[in-house]
């Protein structure tokens, strides 16, 4: 159970948390004004990488706001954890 | 090939078994082949072995980065069935169940296919109708499953506890006899042993670190920690890491790959008749030919390439199995492991050909990967060899995605009402 | 006292305390503080198994959880039955019943045994080359056959019904292993002041130094030492010592999983215990002192019963008073079986023989043991055994130069103790994921790389003597807690080269020669060899093929001879031959464990409403739906399902019915920007929606499929109540949040679950308004006032209520909402109101069939993930002049407007008796055989009373253009047609919902 540092409260154990997937995915200011190429790329295509990944997090059974956070993949090691909002911190490829 | 039956076992026995050759050569990578396979798993294997015996294609090579079977072929709890839902998919699956009830002859090795039947508990009356729904869409398409009351469901599954008492009290079940398990290392190495006969090169500790595209766009070799590869196809089934290998053709794909884990316990004597699976409280389980209940868990919520998972996972899949089997409390949990399973946003997987031209893929079977290797195999050989998909397979595109024909069989089971 | 192997003294178990124990039906003797191992040896017993292929007679060969032969049966009850116990794990308490396995129908006379003598027909992996003809055969002969004999023991018959709990811990320093190393990591981290859990497995803390005799510690015997430094350590109010307890596997971010065993030993144990309690350890640092585990060597014959580990031996000699034999041979490639040989020739014990791999030994111990004029013979390897059940000889073989050797020399004796040196155990740093190398000098894996905020000390990374895993500990110990302590400890005893052999001893005996590498499994030299033989290169596959390390001990004692003895055959380092991974758990858990309190009602939350224990009163019949337990059906004496349903349809219909909605999902939607909100959530448009005005809501997702719906109350300008499914309701604010807070944060609006403040009573029926009219203060029930789909805000009862007018039957309708703590007074005033007209309770499916008959959809049962608005006739719903909703813009996808998508009907059977099965499919022309084309499926199917016939809805391909066509349903019995109509069955003109 990873431990998971939530930007507002510290940590807590991965059990108050909700995954929600691959962050900085914003959804399109027009939708209806999209290629229904670019509209696919935003509903379904993940980076889905091998090494650092910028995912969301929930904070659900705690302040149960969404936050970003920077884990590695190979590892599971988190490198940082963000409010949603912020850049995501550099570091690694996407 | 050096054939295997009883007699030779025999034969070689008098000899202290000193008389076996390699059940497939070690050769190095040639400078090129015709068609390039990335990945040796069962579905890689598979689809090396059909190209070689379906469409002639002999020289080819499959590239495996560690060893055969290493990656999820190895690491599933070996389920077979095909009472899915749509009819696209009841197609592939069953398509691959009878290339099962073949594969231990076809091969001339013993992968150990036990049609012992798989009973797929329903626990609510929206899993009733679910699984009703089920058996006449599979009946309706030649796909045996038929409906179990709980009692019947008993007398298939002595262990199984029906009592009204329990937190969700089982209702019934859709059975289908014809699904079972099978030996997943076997069935690597059967494909590898028939595939390597058949001229085909298998390389293992051979990773692909980039694939080299000519002026067109299309393939035209793989660089791998070997050496360049020079071929006009290539074939990857790549699980969990396929995601990556289609990145170094600038392809993308709506792939996510979750940790899944599984577990055995101690063996025991034989107690356990069938495969019982659970999807409202999940759990399956079965017994393996060794004694070993097989059990498997859900994924993890993220996404990771580490091939382990938390342990609150397993703890929630033992609760299950101990609601549903008081009696296995006291067994004993004796190995876990974690695969990397790749997950389509449909749950069904892709097996087609990609944007670039020489390039296809198979991948996207998220937990359900190891009972469809023998059709997956299959269909992909075949999509290679015509560069166009086999009736089967057609409905299982990347595009499909874009415009909106999901085959969605996960939405279709898990919407509570 | 008939225990013939006892010493007469010595030991640390009680011999003031008898304690009587059976072993397959016969009654022995031990002490109090035996374990069944060594009981059964003090009583002479040696056979305690049979292996698992060849069914080998099979003796204990080691004191602890590597134990890969004597795994026994206890039965403590007929419910309490555990197989696959190691007996060097089971504490002996009085009245034990224990029983051997995997042997039938004796353990002295196995008939299984005959695979012995079919060895050479029955390699590693036969099962891969045979049985596959007949085809049938297999799944009726051969299978059946194999598992037969495959399995080791029985399986548990009945309900265990011990309890089993969980805890979550944290701690500064967790230390693992409670051995020298360990207790001087905790003696060091205690003093930074934080938490410190030590965990071992045993029953007893001291690791090796319970089975020490001859060291000293700070000039003190090592037996006070380790008494007063658990004394001290356990007066610390910052450190927790936990014995019997496992530290079994090592997950991401210092999470450590523990077993504590907890009345496994205990004779009566208190019913209220626990039998086991798993911890969740979560540690800012752990150190692992986890020891070594003593290497057995791989010779010709070396799994007689009475072969054992030397340290075992000594372990069995020292902390248990009992000898493993009385003349004994020790076979060794390293110094630690000397300390054994004078442990026992000093316990009277006739040492035979040492037969040392080595051509030169040298050092303290060695020089001991000659000083003690023990017999010892250099460059001499044992090269086989005799004896049936016990071993009876040795057969001692010098050795000549590479792989050869001499003529042998036969040695009487009635036990062999063997020892190759120790492999560290790096289990659990292994599974932290920590890098390990390869240590030439050693010839062992060792720890090199953390992955986790974790270190090592002790053993388990080389540091075998006892001085230097002292101060390797409390280094260790120190640096994790950040304590500034240093310490030194002064230690006198004899000790030993690290150094020991892996892999085969040279031999003479030919190929068919047993020498075994992974005794439970029955994986000997000649099995690796063939696999190496066939191809199989990588150790994992070596693993698979022959099975080796795959049995209950995990390769704790054949690991590391098994890849000695492949990268012999293929000629590699070690290295280059790679390593199998460490997987969890170290030793096997309980699932009970695992699985703690769930159970029952505890397996997952039960949600009840208000109304519920009023519902169980009348009699109701609940169902579950997600983890809400709902009023089903309300039988009145025999009734059954259908005939209930039918009553509380047509009470419903005729009069007026009652039905608790409390499940369903409840969101308040409120803020400026409320509206807009909803109108970028929903499919519909929320901008006009008066206040006091409802509204049904269509909620997709992004990808235009239907995924919630409900009735909206605008209850002000900035405030919506939304109702969602019962089962959707977290799944739709986990949503509302995301958008809310990720894609729309400069919105003005907060949401609020209020699914559980809300009691909802729905009233339906012609007679509803009737019975409210007594009720309610301050709201007009009038038509006018109160129009179908609006609310008014007033009292019922005196008690504040939210009053919806809906309908979900067709019929006139009302739905209370009042604060869930006046649920059940509310709804017995209504109950009472009703009495003179007829009110009837109704349940969840009455509901489905009274929504059936006017076509309404259940989110989940019409729609399947795959159904866009569309598809379910919720066209209308859908605002058409929003620019953007979720879900819009891929709604305009092809697929989404394709004329054959399914599509919602009303189907009328020809025969109006035959109800349709839920779940039937759909075919344009009868008479099909398998594979039909399937165009659609009966997604609801009921009898209506009210209607005197049966009615469904179905998705059909196409299916609005096929109204009046005529399809089939195929069934067991034949193809029933059936034909299209129109989805509302019932008033049809809708003039009843206005009562």
């Amino acid at each position: 159970m990873l431990l998971i540092t939530c930007p507002y409260c510290g940590p807590r154990p991965e059990l108050e948390f909700s995954h929600g997937g691959e962050a900085h995915i914003a959804r399109p200011e027009k939708p209806s004004e999209l290629s229904i190429e670019d509209w696919t790329q935003y509903l379904y295509l993940r980076a889905n990488p091998k090494g650092l990944h910028a995912e969301r997090w929930r904070h659900l059974h705690g302040c149960a706001r969404f936050f970003n956070a920077l884990r590695d993949t190979t590892t599971d090691q988190f490198v940082a954890t963000y409010k949603a909002g912020e850049p995501r911190p550099t570091g690694g490829a996407a | 090939m050096q054939k295997f039956s009883a007699l030779e076992l025999f034969r070689q026995g008098l000899s202290g078994q000193s008389g076996w050759r390699p059940q497939w050569r070690n050769p190095e990578p040639k400078a090129a082949y015709d068609a390039v396979i990335i990945g040796g798993g069962g579905h890689g294997l598979g689809a090396a072995y059909y190209l070689a015996k379906q469409h002639g294609l002999r020289n080819i090579a499959v590239l495996e980065k560690g060893w055969l079977g290493g990656g999820n072929t190895g690491r599933n709890t070996t389920i077979i069935r095909s009472n899915y839902l749509f009819d696209e998919s009841a197609a592939l699956y069953d398509h691959a169940l009878k290339l099962w009830e073949g594969l231990s002859q076809d091969l001339n090795y013993n992968v150990m296919f036990s049609q012992r039947g798989v009973l797929m508990l329903a626990h609510t009356v929206h899993d009733v109708q679910v699984f009703k729904r089920h058996v006449h869409a599979n009946r309706a398409n030649g796909v045996d499953n038929e409906w179990l009351s709980a009692e019947e469901a008993k007398a298939f599954c002595p262990p199984l506890n029906i009592q009204p008492n329990m937190r969700y009290p089982v209702l019934g079940g859709a059975l289908q006899r014809r699904g079972g398990t099978a030996r997943h290392d076997a069935v690597a190495w059967g494909y590898a042993r028939a595939a390597d006969a058949l001229g085909v090169d298998i390389i293992e500790n051979c990773e692909v670190t980039a694939i080299r595209r000519n002026a067109a766009g299309a393939v035209e070799a793989v660089e791998t920690t070997r050496g360049v590869i020079k071929t006009p196809k290539i074939g990857v089934s790549a699980a969990g890491h396929t995601s990556v290998v289609l990145g170094m053709a600038g392809v993308r794909l709506p792939l996510e790959s979750y940790p899944l884990q599984a577990l055995v316990s101690e063996p025991i004597k034989p107690v356990f008749p069938c495969v019982v699976m659970s999807n409202t409280i999940h759990a399956y389980i079965s017994q393996s030919d060794k004694g070993e209940l097989v059990i498997g868990a859900g994924t993890d919520v993220y996404t990771s390439y580490t091939q382990r998972g938390g342990l609150h996972i397993n703890q929630h899949t033992l609760e299950a199995i101990c609601e549903l089997f008081p009696m296995f409390r006291r067994m004993r949990m004796l190995r876990n492991w974690g695969g990397i399973v790749d997950v389509t946003p449909d749950r069904s997987p892709i097996i087609a050909k990609t944007s670039v031209p020489g390039l296809y893929v198979n991948c996207g079977w998220g937990t359900g990967g190891f009972k469809a290797t023998p059709g997956a195999a299959h269909t992909l050989a075949w999509t290679i060899a015509k560069d166009e998909p086999h009736p089967i397979n057609a409905p299982f595109t990347i595009e499909r995605f874009r415009d909106g024909f999901l085959i969605d069989e996960a939405a279709a089971a898990a919407v509570a009402h | 006292m008939n225990a013939p192997f006892r010493t007469a003294a010595g030991g640390r178990h009680d011999r003031g305390r008898p304690v009587s124990f059976s072993f397959d039906g016969k009654t022995y003797q031990g002490f109090a503080g035996d374990t069944l191992a060594s009981a059964l040896l003090a009583n002479g017993v040696c056979l305690m198994g049979r292996s698992f292929k060849y069914h080998r007679p099979r003796g204990v060969i080691a004191a602890g959880s590597d134990e890969p032969n004597a795994l026994v049966s206890v039965q403590r009850d007929a419910a309490r039955y555990a197989p696959n116990l190691r007996a060097t794990q089971v504490e002996l308490y009085e009245g034990l019943s224990s029983e051997s396995q995997n042997r039938w129908p004796s353990l002295a006379f196995d008939v299984g045994s005959v695979n012995n003598l079919a060895s050479p027909f029955i390699p590693a992996g036969f099962y891969y080359k045979t049985f596959m003809w007949p085809r049938k055969a297999w799944d009726r002969f051969y299978e059946p056959n194999i598992r037969a004999a495959a399995g080791l023991g029985r399986s548990p018959t009945e309900a265990d019904p011990d309890r089993y709990l969980n805890r979550y811990a944290h701690c500064e320093v967790l230390v693992v292993g409670g051995g020298p190393a360990g207790l001087a990591a905790a003696l060091a981290a205690a003093q930074g002041g934080g938490r410190v859990i030590l965990a071992d497995e045993q029953t007893e803390l001291g690791g090796s130094l319970l089975s020490a005799t001859d060291a000293t510690i700070d000039g003190k015997p090592s037996d006070d030492w380790l008494a007063e430094t658990l004394a001290s350590l356990a007066a610390l109010p910052n450190v927790t010592l936990l014995k019997r307890a496992t530290a079994f596997g090592y997950f991401a971010h210092n999470m450590i999983g523990v077993t504590e065993r907890l009345t496994d030993h205990l004779a009566a144990p208190n019913a209220a215990t626990p039998r086991e309690r798993l911890w969740n350890i979560r540690a800012k640092q752990v150190v692992l002192a986890a020891g070594s585990i003593e290497r057995p060597l791989v010779f010709p014959d070396n799994d007689r019963p009475g072969i054992l580990l030397a340290d075992a031996a000594r372990t069995y000699l020292n902390r248990y008073g009992v000898k493993p034999g009385k003349r004994v041979v020790v076979a060794t490639g390293h110094d630690g079986a000397y300390r054994a040989a004078l442990d026992l020739h000093r316990a009277g014990v006739e040492i035979a023989a040492i037969a040392d791999l080595r051509p030169n030994p040298t050092g303290p111990l060695v020089e001991a043991a000659r000083a003690a004029g023990l017999p010892i013979r250099p460059a001499c390897a044992i090269t086989g055994t005799s004896g049936g059940l016990r071993v009876i000889t040795a057969r001692l073989s010098p050795i000549k130069g590479a792989g050869q050797v001499g003529p042998a020399q036969i040695v009487p004796c009635d036990a062999v103790l063997m020892s190759g040196g120790f492999t560290p155990s790096v289990h659990l740093f292994s599974q932290s994921r920590g890098k390990l190398r390869w240590d030439q000098d050693l010839l062992t894996y060792l720890p090199d790389q953390s992955a986790e905020q974790e270190r090592s000390a002790g053993a388990c990374r080389g540091r075998f003597g006892l001085a230097e895993a002292l101060a390797d500990g409390f280094a260790a110990g120190a640096a994790a807690s950040g304590a500034e302590v240093s310490r030194t400890f002064a230690v006198e005893a004899l000790e030993g080269d690290p150094r020991g052999v892996i892999g085969a001893l040279p031999h003479d005996r030919g190929v068919n020669a047993k020498a075994f590498v992974d005794w439970q499994n029955d994986v000997t030299t000649k099995d690796l060899k063939l696999a190496v033989r066939e191809g199989f290169q990588s150790i994992e596959h070596i693993k698979r093929y022959t099975t080796t390390g795959m049995a209950t001990d995990q390769g704790k004692t054949s690991n590391l001879n098994a890849l000695g003895v492949v990268a012999d055959v293929l000629h590699k380092p070690i290295p280059e031959v790679g390593l199998t991974t460490f997987r969890m758990p170290y030793t096997p858990v309980t699932f009970g464990a695992l699985a703690g309190l769930a159970r029952g009602d505890l397996f997952d939350p039960v949600r009840a409403t208000p109304i519920h224990d009023w519902a169980a009163e009348q009699g109701a019949v609940f169902e579950d739906v997600s983890l809400w337990k709902r009023a089903r059906y309300f039988p009145r004496g025999s009734e059954d399902m259908e005939a209930a349903v039918r009553r509380e349809c047509v009470s419903v219909r005729a009069g007026c019915g009652i039905f608790d909605a409390s499940t369903l999902g409840k969101i308040e939607v409120v803020g400026p920007d409320a509206a807009e909100f909803m109108n970028r959530m929903y499919v519909n448009a929320w901008t006009k929606l008066g206040v006091g005005k409802c509204r049904y809501g269509v909620l997709c997702r992004e990808d235009g499929f239907v995924t919630d719906d409900g009735v909206v109350g605008r209850i002000a300008k900035d405030r919506f109540h939304v109702t969602t499914t019962t089962g959707g309701a977290p799944r739709v604010l986990g949503m509302m949040e995301d958008y809310l807070q990720t894609e729309w944060p400069d919105l003005n609006v907060w949401l609020t679950s209020t699914t559980e403040q809300w009691a909802v009573i729905a009233l339906q029926g012609p007679n509803a308004r009737r019975i409210l009219e007594g009720l309610v203060e301050g709201i007009d029930l009038s038509p006018e006032a109160l129009p179908h789909m609006s609310l008014a805000e007033g009292r019922i009862r005196g008690v504040p209520t939210r009053l919806f007018r809906v309908s979900f039957s067709g019929e006139l309708g009302f739905e209370i909402n009042v604060a869930a703590d006046h649920g059940r007074a509310v709804w017995e005033a209504v109950w009472a109101a009703g009495q003179p007209h007829g009110l009837t309770p109704y349940g969840t499916e009455t509901m489905h069939v009274l929504r059936a008959e006017k076509g309404f959809i259940i989110v989940g049962q019409e729609t399947d993930g795959t159904a866009t608005p569309d598809d379910v006739g919720l066209t209308w719903a859908v605002g058409k002049a929003k620019p953007d909703f979720v879900g819009k813009r891929s709604l305009a996808r092809p697929a989404m407007s394709e004329p054959d998508r399914k599509q919602l009907v009303g189907l009328y059977t020809d025969d109006g008796a035959v109800v349709l099965e839920e779940g039937a499919q759909i075919v344009a022309t009868a008479g099909q055989t398998p594979p039909m084309r399937l165009i659609g499926h009966v997604t609801s199917s009921y009898y209506s009373a009210v209607l005197g016939r049966s009615i469904a809805l179905a998705m059909v391909s196409g299916g609005r253009a096929r109204l009046g066509e005529s399809l089939y349903s195929p069934s067991p019995v034949g193809d029933i047609p059936v034909k299209v109509v129109p989805t509302v069955f019932y008033d049809p003109e809708g003039a009843r919902v206005n009562g």
